[in-house]
């Protein structure tokens, strides 16, 4: 057994079941924090990768289904010593309270980095709306995601 | 900065039992109680409790309050930084660890900064003098000549010593004296700065920041099931069918506890499938009929208590209003749900947890498990933020239990989202009765009754065991009892008793002593509905007397803080005196959506944050939908800390308000709790959040208020009230869902359609008794 996952430019061989969804895998196996357990069923966005440049819910997405794909975690985008300048963002914008949506925050903004580099603000709320966040910090959310649009912010994998 | 993450040598250490000790409780001396000490100094009185110089010239701060997402170990770290005269940088905090920490009890009720903050000030001041005097012995020279910046005190000639050359003879082993005068507001240079957050570019990167990070090695996956409903009896489960599947090392059955404990996660959460399928369970109360829940809930058990009564004669022209305000169960919905880790070995157990109140629930813990206190270590690290208590400390016990069945096998439990939302303890359902009168533009008699249930049954309570597995073992285990809470705290009376100015008042608690369904302390325990209630019908009495909210509030406040906090958000929001602007889109032009703006204001627990806010809002009749586009809010929380940290508490709370307000009830019927995700207990997502802007009214010579809680009361205030305005009906029942809105706009609209009333009018649904 054994499933070949690109991970953060990584391939690495997994030894677990190919209906194990990827969230365990990347948390457990692969020890990355960035994805987050929320709700299991695709309703918070905390748990969000991207696969293939694209959004992903890695709480339903079952590993066996993206062998060979390349999937990206809130750590393939920057480092603590050296973040990602969409990463700088949120940290300048002091974008969290308790911080336990924030990568989900992170990569759907980076998606949407990716398709649409200067977005406005409504299409930055829309690309966020299925991204829950408890704590009321969604305004600095939104001012981080603008600061990396005025920056000119990149996000290419 | 050292960020203050729990590394893997930590977690480790912890393992190996390495506990610091230092004296903690004030000790009877010839049996006098021992003098009063500022903050939570009194209850930890070692000045070792608290700091540590290191050899580095490093400092070491220890605070049994916790992270909550609150940035509270942010502002501690500054206070310390800025008495003792040290870089931020060179501050590393150790929070909330039974093995290491002081005893503050829970992280809750806004009161960190006034009881953590000040014990660190006092002792920071009172450790630098040390330092000083130490450094004065070693240069010959007078204390009072000696300058100090970034931990080194200078000599007039130059010469110099580090805190780090004086860290192995400051002797901090002895008992704070609270004596050394800390620095005056005018020389702070780190507090009241808007200092980042030190756990942020952690969380922004995917470092370890949560207890859903720690992984412990050999650490096995846990889940557990509960029953259908409260108080079911498991009758029988097939646990060999579970223990058959791949990865299961326990299934873990005591009474109508029911886990299971398995190599890998996935597995751990395959096998709870199979355990909830195959599992038989009966009995268990019905719940309330949700169809009156309000009118059940006062028919239970309750003890009334008045809390605040004032005499004076009513004027025979005065016009008398009443109405009762409800709000429904609420639910905190933590992002995440909660979590725990435990290891038994050798008779002591560690549990790494997301509680409030690390020592509370170790003691409780200790009584349920038959444990001693000082064979249970219990380790703060961070959760999903809780607004109260949630699953935290649950969990905790859950995951003890899976421990102790695989002895010297770490086990991480991870509740799964139903496990949270049909079992965390709700914010209480309330009802509120208002009545009062008004003569000659002047409230003239006020009687504000509370029905609530508890809103504290957390652990740490001396007569029941506060966690919910202990109930369900076969040695059962009972909760304690609901309890009333002294004022100006309160809990179900949290702001019952209203601050404004009234000559004649009675406010009355009535605490429901039942539990039909399960409720505890949630982010302003009663002060939500209760400032609801109390400024909702200020502006009915308002109306009634024909006088603008504003100006209304303006005539009945006691003091000049709040004055200026009400002052300061009609200023922000440019309100204009019996301003009305129904059927305009804000720019005068024609609209079928109804517009309106309206005012909350409170002190927290009436003696914290000032707080006033101001909501527009834009109602469409036809689909019943409550859009609230801006909202400006007016801040005095004392002295502040850190201005930015202050901002976000206080427009996370106006953010989290307005989703309590408009959206959330928790579902159930008859045979148990419907709201087990999102899609049936939904919140405010990013497309609906409002512009929020804040003014915040600094008072450096002022003690620090708690803010944490301020905004939530006055934001549905001001919301409901900006409602009334918009429509000329008023709705007094929480949320204010479109069907609520479509049924309280179901007749023809009043000065709407033709000419707006200059204030909003009196509906039917406000009894004039008079």
């Amino acid at each position: 057994m054994g499933i070949n996952l690109k991970v953060n430019g990584v391939t690495r061989s997994i030894d677990a079941e190919p209906d194990t969804p990827l969230l365990y895998v990347l948390r457990n196996d692969l020890e990355l924090n960035g994805a987050k357990y929320g709700c299991g069923m695709t309703q918070c966005g905390a748990c969000t990768v991207l696969v293939n440049g694209a959004v992903r819910r890695s709480c339903v997405t079952p590993v066996g289904s993206i062998e060979g794909n390349d999937v990206t975690t809130l750590e393939g985008l920057g480092t603590l010593d050296k973040p990602h300048p969409l990463q700088q963002a949120f940290i300048d914008e002091q974008a969290a309270q308790c911080g336990y949506c924030a990568s989900g925050m992170i990569m759907t903004a980076a998606d949407l980095l990716i398709r649409n580099p200067q977005p406005r603000e409504a299409e930055i709320k829309a690309a966020l709306a299925d991204n829950l966040c408890r704590c009321g910090t969604h305004n600095r959310i939104i001012r981080a995601v603008l600061r990396a649009v005025k920056q000119n912010v990149k996000v290419s994998l | 900065m050292n960020a203050p993450r729990l590394s893997r040598r930590e977690f480790n250490a912890a393992l190996g039992g390495i506990v610091l000790s230092f004296s903690l409780a004030p000790k009877l001396l010839n049996g006098q109680a021992p003098a009063q000490l500022p903050g939570s100094l009194h209850t930890n009185r070692s000045l070792d409790a608290w700091l540590r110089i290191n050899a580095d010239g490093s400092v070491t701060v220890f605070t049994g309050k916790v992270e909550l997402g609150q940035g509270i170990v942010t502002a501690l770290a500054q206070i310390a930084a800025e008495e003792l005269d040290v870089p931020l940088a060179s501050v590393t905090m150790i929070s909330g660890d039974t093995g290491r920490t002081p005893n503050e009890g829970q992280t809750a009720g806004s009161q960190s900064v006034e009881q953590s903050g000040t014990a660190l000030r006092m002792a920071g001041a009172e450790v630098r003098a040390m330092l000083v005097e130490l450094a004065a012995a070693k240069l010959g020279v007078a204390a009072n000549t000696l300058k100090v910046a970034d931990g080194v005190i200078a000599a007039p000639d130059g010469r110099k010593v580090s805190y780090g050359e004086l860290a192995a003879t400051v002797d901090l082993k002895r008992e704070a004296t609270a004596k050394a005068p800390p620095k005056p507001p005018a020389q702070h240079r780190i507090v009241g700065k808007s200092v980042p957050r030190i756990d942020i570019p952690g969380k922004m990167t995917g470092a370890a920041a949560f207890v859903q990070d720690v992984r412990l090695p050999g650490m096995l996956h846990g889940r557990i099931v509960r029953p259908p409903r409260y108080g079911a009896k498991l009758d029988s489960v097939d646990e060999a069918r579970v223990k058959a599947m791949p990865g299961v090392v326990a299934v873990v059955r005591d009474g109508s506890f029911l886990g299971v404990v398995a190599r890998r996660e996935e597995q751990a959460i395959n096998a709870r499938l199979v355990l909830i399928e195959t599992a038989r369970w009966s009995g268990g109360p019905a719940l309330p009929d949700p169809a009156n829940l309000y009118d059940q809930l006062m028919a239970l058990r309750s003890e009334t208590r008045v809390i605040s009564e004032k005499d004076a004669p009513v004027p025979a022209d005065a016009k008398v209003l009443e109405a009762t305000y409800r709000r429904p169960y609420q639910a905190h919905a933590a992002i995440a749900p909660s979590c725990a880790l435990a290891e038994f070995k050798d008779g002591k157990l560690t549990v790494w947890t997301h509680s409030q109140g690390v020592y509370p629930l170790r003691a409780t813990m200790a009584r349920a498990l038959g444990m001693q206190p000082r064979d249970i270590r219990c380790i703060h690290a961070e959760g999903a933020g809780c607004y109260g208590h949630n699953g935290a400390d649950d969990v905790a016990f859950d995951v003890a239990l899976l421990a102790r069945a695989v002895q010297g096998r770490p086990v991480r439990l991870q509740w799964m989202r139903d496990d949270e939302f049909k079992w965390e303890p709700y914010g209480a359902a309330m009802t509120m009765k208002v009545k009062g009168a008004v003569s000659g533009g002047r409230v003239v008699d006020w009687a504000f009754d509370v029905w609530s249930q508890s809103h504290n049954l957390r652990p740490g309570d001396p007569d029941g065991i506060n966690l919910l597995g202990s109930w369900y073992l076969a040695d059962a285990k009972k909760p304690g009892p609901a309890r009333h809470a002294a004022q100006p705290n309160g809990a179900g009376d949290r702001n019952a008793i209203t601050r404004y100015d009234f000559p004649r008042q009675r406010t009355t608690h009535h605490l429901i002593m039942e539990q039909p369904v399960r409720t505890s302390a949630m982010r302003t325990l009663g002060a939500y509905a209760n400032v609801f209630a109390i400024e909702s019908f200020m502006d009915e009495l308002a109306a009634a007397a024909g006088i603008d909210p504003v100006a209304f509030r303006l005539a009945h406040v006691k003091d000049e803080r709040e004055r200026a906090v009400i002052e300061a958000v009609a200023k922000a929001a440019n309100w204009k005196p019996g301003e009305s602007y129904q059927r305009s889109d804000g720019r005068g032009n024609a609209s079928n959506v109804l517009r309106g703006r309206g005012i909350g204001y409170a002190r927290y627990k009436t003696v914290a944050t000032y707080n006033a806010v101001i909501a527009e809002v834009e109602v469409n009749p036809r689909t019943g939908v409550v859009k609230v586009p801006r909202i400006w809010a007016a801040a005095d929380a004392g002295q502040i800390i850190n201005p930015d940290g202050l901002i976000n508490q206080i427009e996370g709370g106006v953010v989290q308000s307005m989703s309590w307000t408009l959206m959330e009830q928790v579902r159930f019927d008859r045979n148990g709790i419907l709201s087990e995700d999102w899609w049936n207990y939904p919140i405010l997502t990013m497309p609906d959040v409002p512009k929020v802007e804040t003014v915040l009214l600094n008072r450096p010579n002022e003690r620090s208020l708690g803010a944490g809680e301020a905004s939530q009361g006055p934001t549905a205030a001001a919301i409901a009230n900006a409602f009334a305005a918009a429509t000329g009906r008023r709705i007094r029942e929480l949320p204010l869902t479109p069907e609520r809105v479509r049924a309280a706009l179901g007749s023809p609209l009043t000065g709407a359609t033709s000419k707006p009333a200059r204030y909003p009018s009196i509906d039917a649904g406000t009894d004039v008794v008079k």
